[in-house]
């Protein structure tokens, strides 16, 4: 293969000058972990009142929820963030005068944390649902027969172990998440891999650009897969395999 | 605002084509990547040490890096790759269409590797142990015992995931590829149509995939082998 090997084009500067292209990958890196930190609150906790409301013996709820569900598994993310960025201003006029008054990259933000934390609720909420689902008939009964209210049986004895039960899935999920960010690129964010193709683009080393992008996400990978596996010795539910 | 949707049926051609390459794309990638998969599946499962590490290192490589970033890889290394196979004096013109065939194959294969691996790995080691007593081979035990069986298991997973990858598809966008959702893209930029253009597109892709589970979903409970 004739390429012209680069590997110092990370301490180029830049052609707007003053910075150097490595610092370009890490202010991408910062949007990458920033989208993915505030999505993953509201996906967490949309996706357990989702996954929480589809086990209830109220039909409507349950019907809301699998509706959610449904939604947002059902149409491609790529063109989910199309509608949150493009589509859904054009429906609530102060959100569209806003977007076009503010810094592109908030309205960009905006939109990838709605789009990705909503899109990734539902898929939260299928593995809470299935949390719950998965415990015993006796855990709900024994909690409403010493007094619990309903609200208080899901508080206090139902999440808890629940939640403990499915932080496998939980782990998966968090990774897809923060490997689906990279899609808001597709509205403009400058996110790592927007940044890693932009180097390429201006050096013509891809390879480079492209390499340095995949080993940050290896180690974003494999860190959140360690940091989730901690989690999960300390909180294992006793009894269960994978417990203590 | 006033919304207008004969933006859509003017251009109802136009996006049939893309979506005859989104459907494309999605049945060879799904066939490539089962076929890939299940090789990789069994190199993964194999005993032969350097065999399975190689497998499992591409498949853990290929599921922690973004889709969007394995499309530029690929769509960047394509023409390099042919360039030195074929000597020519500079890199082939791919084109958008045909490099992602090749990219979603070969990121299919991870997700697929995975999905068969689980599949054979539930299949009772007895079922093996007889088939070698009864005198097959590998290649035999393999083709006729257990793979049939693991398929047949992991059908509806296998089905589902096809279902993801047909979501998948329109990342194609980012290469300029004129799949179903790219098609929409231009016509909507062109005549500014954004709106109409990506809620018609949600509402397509919203009732073929939402029927299509429906069906996985029946088809699942129909199959299921009673234990």
């Amino acid at each position: 293969m004739n390429y012209n090997w680069n590997w110092g084009v990370f301490f180029q500067e830049t052609p707007e000058g003053g910075t150097q292209y490595w610092q370009l990958l890490w202010d991408g890196l910062l949007w990458t972990l920033g989208v993915s930190a505030v999505s993953w609150l509201i996906a967490m906790v949309l996706g357990a009142i989702i996954g929480t409301i589809r086990t209830t013996d109220h039909a409507w709820l349950v019907r809301l929820g699998n509706g959610w569900v449904e939604l947002f598994r059902n149409i491609p993310l790529l063109v989910q963030m199309f509608l949150w960025y493009f589509v859904v201003p054009e429906f609530i006029p102060p959100l569209k005068r806003w977007m076009i008054a503010t810094d592109p990259i908030y309205a960009q933000f905006l939109a990838a944390v709605l789009c990705l934390g909503l899109f990734t609720s539902a898929r939260i909420a299928e593995q809470v649902r299935a949390g719950i689902q998965s415990l015993p008939r006796g855990q709900r009964n024994a909690g409403l027969a010493i007094g619990l209210t309903q609200p208080q049986v899901y508080r206090y004895v139902l999440l808890p172990m629940a939640f403990r039960i499915i932080i496998p899935p939980l782990t998966s999920e968090t990774m897809n998440l923060i490997k689906n960010s990279s899609i808001a690129l597709t509205i403009g964010l400058a996110e790592l891999t927007f940044r890693s193709r932009e180097i390429g683009e201006y050096t013509f080393n891809f390879f480079e650009a492209f390499t340095a992008a995949t080993l940050i996400y290896v180690v974003i990978a494999m860190t959140a897969n360690r940091v989730m596996a901690f989690v999960e010795r300390r909180v294992g539910v006793p009894g269960y395999i994978g417990g203590r | 605002m006033n919304l207008d949707f004969s933006v859509v049926t003017q251009s109802l051609p136009y996006l049939w084509k893309g979506m005859q390459y989104t459907l494309q794309l999605t049945v060879t990638a799904a066939l490539g990547g089962l076929f890939f998969g299940t090789l990789l599946a069994l190199a993964r499962l194999s005993p032969i040490k350097w065999l399975s590490n190689l497998a499992a290192a591409y498949v853990n490589l290929m599921r922690s890096v973004p889709l969007v970033l394995v499309i530029f890889w690929f769509f960047f290394l394509v023409p390099l790759i042919l360039q030195s196979v074929t000597g020519a004096e500079r890199p082939p013109q791919v084109g958008a269409e045909r490099t992602a065939l090749i990219t979603f194959i070969l990121f299919e294969a991870a997700y697929f590797c995975e999905i068969m691996r689980a599949g054979i790995q539930s299949i009772p080691k007895g079922q093996v142990n007889a088939a070698y007593a009864l005198g097959l081979n590998y290649r035999q035990t393999m083709m006729q015992i257990v793979l049939p069986q693991a398929f047949r298991n992991m059908l509806p997973v296998l089905l589902t995931q096809t279902i993801i990858l047909f979501q998948d598809t329109s990342l194609v966008y980012v290469i300029s590829a004129t799949d179903f959702v790219g098609a929409a893209a231009k016509v909507a930029q062109r005549d500014s149509r954004l709106v109409e253009m990506y809620l018609f597109v949600a509402l397509v892709f919203f009732l073929i995939c939402w029927s299509l589970s429906y069906l996985v979903k029946r088809l699942q409970r129909k199959i299921a082998i009673v234990r």
